[in-house]
């Protein structure tokens, strides 16, 4: 019997830039185009002046039964054109696909949702658009509900749902599709922190039902916890594949701007964790320890130490300074007690430096400014505002008193 | 695992097939039903007469046209009374001509799911037709009244309007997804469909009989399909005897366009995606 699985042979996608400018043309174009291409022929320059451009080039890899494989690279470096290409939207330039099994994608939820139609409706059509039989959709149309807690509005016209709801339903038709393979694109960051959760962990349930599975995410928390596997896609073609510590901290090396983690070595900051010696933080109202080792080769006289947290975006969420820090050569340890650091969950970066004879400000000389590896992984409770443009960048648990 | 024999995809540069693959089609039958079931709910929601309009559409036709173009104009309508015969003609018309302008413009309107979700295209248009068919029933009904009021019609020929209409479906589906996917690289027929509407009404035998025109000029006038149709059509329905050479024509013209638009669409589909 055949398991299901994926082979990619040489695949690669050539998208023409000009043709992309300019996504349709006009019969008047065209028609003075199908004129002039004899003489341009005759000059020996018919192929127009489009750019071509390869979205991917040379993409060999496969997927086996059972097994979650993580794709990541940065914004356009190729990972949603091979989803397109994987769920037959896009055909490839070249190369070959082979899948074995039926194929489910979570590309976009929610497509052809219909506002004026009710959730139920909507779950038959968007069902149906997916590939599932009416039978199977009637099958799973309890758990479908369920999964997306709209009970009460399942014959409210969507249009009338809170955007939570409508992400939260279209997640939840697409979770319940049941193929052999499925593709998931960057779904996972969409709806609030607690149904974020739900939806990964509902793909890791998948996952162990001994499928094929191909997970595209930015989030490395997100693909340390499902993937056996990642494949880093640099620019179309594929840098890394292997194993998930191995090439996200390649990556993340990569993406801060160093060559790899272990050159640190030899430089003044070594490696930062928390007390249990985790990068991760599952609660955010504790006391938490920062413990930094460095190798001071140089004593450090009136010295400042600063670290910064960034989000995301890159912005700086939090950040603190101390000054007139005295250190002798050799191994040292500094630790940074802070009371509780209520961010949200994700992940963050962090910067330390290190300055002697002053700071920033006063003429102190740099010791060394760290891009901190690897990352701050929050992965604790979320008790902020469960939509995303009201929730701000804390995590305060908060309660409400009526004193009337 | 509960799969004994997993469907196997191949995807490659070249096109796997020429012809039309029925069996995949046959596997998403259910989401032509869906989309079309869609379409009739969404056009009909918020709207106070509901269905009503399917009928009334038709009906304020056969009036305006009966005022314009049977007492105004007095044109000839083959010894009927002129709102059947000119019913009788607007019925698959308005069928042919909905069916055309909806399919025309389905692939375009369905850009968010041609780009996110794969499916045989062909669903598209072929629910745009399926919707004018459901309308076209409805409408239907008005015609069986009005051959009881007049007392026309009622004859064995009856039996052959299925076959007169799934012809006129199987033209409009040619010419629409011909249309559709000519739409999606030239946005100029979104102008051109109105008026080539238009114009195909008049070049068909709908408000006036095709007796009128010269016999010298009737193979010609017969070369458009839907000529031919509309008059069996009609012929059926009020009972006049039927060409037979005419209908055979327009029928055989109704599957080479059939064919030709559909290989034309299935050859444009997997651009699609790139080019909408």
């Amino acid at each position: 019997m055949l398991k299901p699985s994926i082979r990619v042979t040489e695949l690669a996608k050539e998208y023409r830039i000009g043709a992309r400018e300019e996504p349709y043309r006009t019969l008047r174009e065209a028609l003075v185009k199908m004129m002039k291409a004899p003489i341009h022929r005759l000059q020996g320059r018919s192929r127009e002046k489009h750019k071509r451009f390869w979205a991917l080039e040379d993409i060999n890899f496969a997927v086996d039964q059972g097994e979650v494989v993580g794709v990541i690279g940065r914004n356009g470096a190729g990972k949603s054109t091979l989803l397109k290409i994987l769920s037959r939207i896009t055909p490839p330039s070249k190369g070959q696909v082979e899948l074995i099994g039926r194929v489910g994608s979570l590309l976009e939820v929610g497509t052809g949702f219909h506002p004026e139609l009710t959730g139920r409706e909507n779950i038959f059509l968007n069902g149906a658009i997916l590939g599932m039989r009416r039978i199977e959709i009637a099958q799973r149309l309890d758990d479908i509900v369920a999964f997306a807690e709209i009970e009460e509005f399942l014959d409210t016209p969507i249009k009338r749902y809170s955007s939570g709801m409508h992400v939260r339903l279209a997640f939840s038709v697409a979770a319940h599709l049941q193929p052999e393979i499925l593709l998931v694109d960057e779904v996972l960051s969409v709806g609030d922190n607690a149904f974020q959760r739900k939806c990964l962990g509902k793909v890791g349930e998948i996952a162990q039902g001994g499928r094929a599975i191909i997970f595209v995410s930015h989030q490395m928390s997100q693909i340390r916890r499902l993937c056996s596997r990642v494949i880093w896609l640099r620019d179309g073609r594929v840098e890394a594949e292997g194993s998930v510590p191995d090439v996200i901290s390649r990556y993340e090396a990569h993406m801060s701007g160093r060559d790899a983690v272990g050159t640190a070595i030899g430089d003044c900051f070594l490696q930062w964790s928390f007390r249990d010696g985790r990068n991760v933080l599952s609660n955010v109202d504790d006391s938490v320890d920062i413990c930094t080792e460095l190798k001071i080769s140089e004593r450090i006289v009136g010295g400042h130490f600063g670290m910064v947290i960034v989000n995301d975006d890159g912005r700086i969420v939090a950040g603190w300074a101390f000054d007139d820090l005295s250190l002798s050569e050799g191994r040292r340890q500094l630790v940074l007690r802070l009371n509780g650091l209520p961010i949200k969950p994700g992940n963050y970066s962090l910067q330390f430096s290190l300055f002697n004879h002053g700071n920033n400000l006063n003429g102190g000389t740099v010791v060394e400014i760290w891009h901190a590896l690897p990352q701050l992984i929050v992965d604790s409770e979320y008790y902020g505002h469960p939509q995303d443009q009201w929730a701000g960048t804390l995590n305060i648990k908060a309660s409400l008193m009526n004193s009337s | 695992m509960e799969s004994t024999n997993p469907e196997v995809t191949l995807i490659t540069a070249d096109r796997r097939k020429w012809w039309l693959d029925l069996r995949e089609l046959y596997h998403y039958r259910e989401l032509l039903f869906v989309l079309t079931a869609r379409d009739l709910k969404v056009r009909y929601k918020q709207t106070a007469l509901g269905v009503i309009w399917a009928v009334l559409q038709p009906l304020a036709n056969m009036l305006l046209f009966t005022l314009i173009f049977g007492r105004l104009a007095k044109l000839p309508s083959d010894g009927f009374p002129y709102p059947i015969f000119v019913f009788a003609g607007l019925l698959p018309w308005t069928f042919f001509a909905n069916s055309i302008s909806a399919s025309a413009e389905s692939i375009v309107g369905a850009s968010t799911l041609i780009t996110r979700v794969y499916f045989p295209r062909l669903i598209i248009p072929l629910a745009s037709v399926c919707t004018a068919l459901v309308d076209f029933a409805i409408a239907f009904f008005i015609l069986l009244i009005l051959m009881l009021f007049y007392g026309v019609g009622w004859s064995l020929n009856l039996l052959l309007a299925p076959v007169l209409i799934i012809a006129l479906g199987f033209t409009a589906l040619g010419v629409g997804t011909m249309l559709a996917a000519l739409n999606v690289s030239y946005r100029d027929f979104r102008y051109l469909v109105p008026f080539g509407v238009q114009f195909w009404m008049f070049a068909s035998p709908v408000v006036y009989p095709s007796s009128m025109i010269p016999e010298k000029w009737r193979w010609l006038y017969h070369i458009n399909p839907v000529a031919g149709i509309i008059d069996g059509f009609r012929a059926v329905f009020l009972g006049s005897p039927l060409d037979w050479t005419t209908v055979s024509t327009s029928m055989l013209a109704s599957v080479v366009i059939f064919l030709i638009g559909v290989m034309m669409f299935d050859r444009a589909e997997r651009r699609f995606a790139d080019v909408i």
